[in-house]
């Protein structure tokens, strides 16, 4: 194991080292194009109305002033849309555009065109809304009792028990053993009920996009997305028209983390656009993008767990209650898988509900679903150990799954990093650091199980041998560098000669959206084998030069070079030298792959943080935080602590401050960034990233997504270090300071 | 409409610009001047993505009306680099890899520069109390802080 390791690691030559990342320039100098930053010819800006009430039936609206202001263009409602195909296109444009009913306190109910700003804002002042309101709820656990105001009716599947509301939608079970066995072999068993807040993605970046659309149906969107593939299919759909009609074009994206995975207005400018007859661009404001685009899910969760002596889980069961918002979604499911999955159960039992209520469709955010279901295991796990008077990292050791490990939602685990990272833990001068009064140490596991996906790359190698390579997923956080870099090392060529740029709709086939934490491993995988591919021309092209057979030649460090003992002893030829004669010896060379890829590799990470509370103010001040975790094989070392540390603080940020608060009459109550606080820099100390390599057996260089797993671990290690720095047990979150303190209040 | 009509220096280049009573300087820099290194991430000075220096000041330019900025010099990331050559900042965080997406570079990049020019020597705690009206959610903060302390030690030798 050990040699295989030392071997994939001395193999590498571009792979693993540090290189400025090729679209850096354009970004430190202003120049990179962001969704907002595109101006066309003729162009109208548009803007939603949105209603500041939770729920409401729609009596009527009434466009008639609005139209006549001069320079309003165009006036569209959901009435202006066809039927579209499914359910789940249906919730997104309803999403968009009110139907019925307003739904959640933001939702929009029409939209104006006009040749600028400030007319498209009077234009929205002269639109009149008859509303008839409607109870409304936003509390997951109020909402599923029977008798709660119902989001929305007909959404309940069959396998819901009729106990609950028509709200709650749909359940999910998984798991293996008898917990009642379990239990009666425990030390201890505790029952704990937790809770999460919503919280928003926070990218810095308000959604924006830019569209134009003829009669004929021909169209062109450029935005800030996750997947423009993705957001052609939605569009497409929703317009009436096949996918070759319309182009979409990702311009660079300012942060997603799961946020621009789907559409918020896109299919509205394309249906302002068609109706004007101009581009139309929409830009949303930041409260927009609070109110009406997706945080994740909020949760309730209830854990009962036992454990022996020796610290060995003898058995754990979870129920997971997630509230996503007024449209159904499957992150219940994810959350239901992913809580256990860093352990090896005999019994195990997991449970997820998901339920509707009067907010904001919850959208993806790293990892979906597994922070708040993880936080609650691990919170447990942290309590039991100190009934137990057990170390917390070797009791996770003890019960940390592994090779062959059958997880609880089903699959048995192949390599995986966990044990590695937590001996790696184990052995960091930060688990032996001394702590002082106030302060407390916490620790917690992450997973997420990494996505692969469909995928199609394009490589050409240009007649001065340089390459080009075309692939379809937004760069959000440096993988242009690591898809060249692995470009670069199997072609053996200078990563300077490499430029990957990254398709719009039309110039490439389709590629899943940038989530999963799948680019670096799918599209990496992809850039390896046409490159492969690649090589395998220019070998037969050689071969054909020198008139002997393909097989007696063979590629190495970026040559084709004769081989075997009947090849003769030409020179070899590089790369470039092939290239060059490319159109003698017939035609330009390309490869190219496309893959629906499996085998991403499951992610597994380790969190040590030390926190002190002031236990008069009862702020939670982080002093300390390392990160552990398995990145398979990092091609660029500095992009996947990015990973690790962005991750973190986000995480930090949950744990301890950012919440959906709502008030009474069910309106959000801090769509800014004043009043929803996410960590500035004077918050934090530095965050120190270990990053282990398992290489991937999934990929060809033992590649393993990397993005999402970091926010994973934060909530429980720092709750847990906050509750035994306090002495008291938390169970919800944000652990902002009012709530610590009046805790600490309480105790005395 | 009555339009405003307002003369300033724009990274030492002098223009003039025609206004509404309403726009902001960041308006007016993206949408007329079409200098759109400066970004919008809130509108409400919360989130420091709009960050220019102004007449030698740090400011949001959400917060500043273009009318009232008649003489002006105006400093944005467009001008940070002379002649092509890259200021330190800017090398250091690309060296640092201190930018994911990049959306809030541009203002971070400024206000950093703003930082060292009033204090050549920061600590890790003043860059960080510094840059604490840039919000930036990709990195933690960690690159950025390193590059910024680094940088400013290339400049100081």
């Amino acid at each position: 194991m050990c040699s295989k390791k030392d071997e994939m690691k001395k193999k590498f030559r571009v792979v693993g080292t540090r290189p400025i990342r090729p679209d850096g320039i354009e970004k430190v100098t202003g120049q990179a194009l962001y969704g907002a930053d595109l101006h066309a010819p003729n162009m109208l800006v548009g803007k939603m109305l949105r209603i500041n009430e939770p729920h409401a039936i729609i009596k009527s609206i009434n466009i008639s002033k609005a139209q006549k202001l001069p320079g309003v263009k165009a006036i569209i409602t959901f009435q202006d849309f066809m039927e579209v195909s499914t359910n789940k296109t249906n919730d997104i444009l309803e999403n968009c555009l009110a139907n019925k009913k307003v739904l959640y306190d933001g939702h929009a109910v029409a939209a104006v065109a006009a040749i600028n700003s400030e007319i498209a804002k009077k234009a929205l002042d002269l639109i009149d809304i008859e509303l008839e309101m409607l109870p409304f709820v936003v509390d997951v656990d109020t909402a599923m009792q029977k008798g709660s105001p119902v989001v929305q009716l007909g959404r309940k599947h069959e396998n819901v028990s009729d106990d609950f509301s028509d709200n709650v939608t749909s359940f999910c079970s998984f798991g293996h053993g008898i917990l009642e066995d379990g239990y009666k072999n425990a030390a201890k068993v505790i029952e704990r009920s937790f809770k999460t807040p919503s919280v928003h993605q926070g990218y810095i970046e308000p959604h924006a996009c830019l569209a134009s659309m003829t009669a004929d149906g021909r169209s062109d969107l450029w935005c800030c997305t996750q997947g423009q593939y993705n957001v052609r299919a939605i569009c497409a759909d929703i317009m009436g028209i096949e996918e070759s009609k319309l182009r979409v074009t990702a311009s660079e994206i300012g942060g997603g983390f799961g946020g621009k995975t789907t559409v918020f207005i896109e299919p509205i400018a394309l249906a302002l656009s068609l109706k004007a007859g101009h581009p139309v661009k929409i830009v949303m404001t930041r409260e927009e993008v609070f109110k009406a685009t997706g945080p994740t899910v909020s949760s309730s969760i209830d854990i009962k767990m036992g454990m022996s002596k020796l610290g060995i889980i003898t058995a754990a069961h979870a129920v997971i209650r997630y509230e996503g918002g007024a449209f159904p979604n499957e992150t219940y499911e994810l959350g239901a898988q992913s809580a256990f999955a860093a352990y090896d159960l005999k019994a195990v039992k997991s449970e997820g509900y998901n339920v509707l209520t009067n907010r904001p469709a919850q959208a993806a955010y790293r990892a979906p679903g597994a922070p708040q279901a993880i936080f609650a295991v691990e919170s447990a796990v942290d309590e039991l150990c100190e009934q137990l008077n057990l170390d917390p990292l070797e009791t996770r050791l003890k019960n940390a799954a592994k090779k062959g490990t059958k997880a609880s939602y089903g699959p048995t685990f192949d390599e995986i990093g966990l044990i590695a990272t937590l001996e790696s833990a184990k052995k960091h001068p930060h688990y032996a650091a001394p702590l002082a009064q106030n302060q407390g140490r916490g620790i917690s596991c992450g997973f997420w199980f990494n996505f692969g996906g469909n995928t199609c790359v394009s490589l050409n190698i240009n007649f001065d041998g340089t390459v080009g390579i075309i692939e379809g997923n937004p760069d959000i956080g440096g993988s242009r560098a690591s898809i060249s870099q692995m470009a670069a090392e199997e072609l053996g060529i200078p990563l300077e000669r490499i430029r990957t740029v990254i398709a719009d709709t039309n110039s490439l086939g389709h590629n899943d959206v940038t989530d999963g934490s799948r680019v670096t491993f799918s599209v990496g995988l992809a850039t390896i084998k046409a490159a492969k591919a690649a090589k395998k021309e220019m070998c037969k092209r050689v071969a054909k030069l020198w008139k002997i057979h393909e097989d007696a030649v063979i590629w190495k460090d970026g040559y084709v070079l004769p081989a075997g003992p009947n090849a003769g002893d030409q020179e070899p030829l590089s790369l470039k030298e092939i290239a060059a004669m490319s159109a003698q010896t017939g035609g330009p060379i390309a490869g190219h792959h496309e893959v629906n890829a499996e085998g991403a590799g499951v992610s597994f990470g380790v969190h040590l943080v030390d926190v002190e509370v002031d236990p008069e103010t009862g702020q939670t001040k982080i002093l300390r935080y390392t990160v552990f975790q398995d990145a398979g094989k990092a091609v660029h070392p500095s992009y996947v602590e990015g990973q690790m540390q962005g991750g973190s603080v986000q995480g930090i940020g949950w744990a301890l401050n950012e919440e959906y608060i709502y008030d009474s009459s069910g309106k959000l109550q801090n769509s800014g960034f004043l009043d929803y606080r996410i960590p500035v820099a004077s918050d934090l100390p530095m965050i120190e990233p270990v990053i282990l390599e398992i290489p991937n057996p999934g990929h060809p260089y033992g590649v393993r997504g990397v993005g999402e797993t970091s926010i994973v671990p934060p909530l429980a290690a720092i709750c847990n270090a906050v509750s035994r720095a306090t002495n008291i047990r938390f169970t919800e979150l944000p652990l902002s300071p009012p709530k610590v303190l009046s805790a600490i209040l309480g105790k005395e | 409409m009555n339009k405003i009509r307002v003369g300033v220096s724009v990274n030492n280049d002098k223009i003039e610009f025609l206004c509404s009573p309403e726009d902001t300087v960041l308006d007016v820099l993206r949408d007329n001047l079409r200098l759109t290194g400066t970004k919008e991430g809130c509108g409400t000075g919360d989130c420091g993505a709009c960050s220019i220096i102004l007449d030698d000041k740090l400011v949001c330019s959400c917060l500043v009306l273009a009318g009232e900025v008649e003489g002006s010099e105006i400093s944005t990331i467009e001008g940070m680099a002379i002649d092509g050559k890259l200021h330190p900042l800017q090398q250091n965080f690309l060296k640092h890899a201190a930018l994911q997406c990049g959306i809030c570079t541009p203002g971070i990049l400024i206000a950093a520069k703003a930082l060292l020019e009033r204090n050549p020597d920061p600590t890790e705690t003043e860059v960080r109390y510094w840059l604490a009206g840039n919000l930036c959610r990709c990195t933690g903060y960690d690159k950025i802080i390193r590059a910024v302390m680094d940088a400013a030690a290339e400049m100081r030798s």
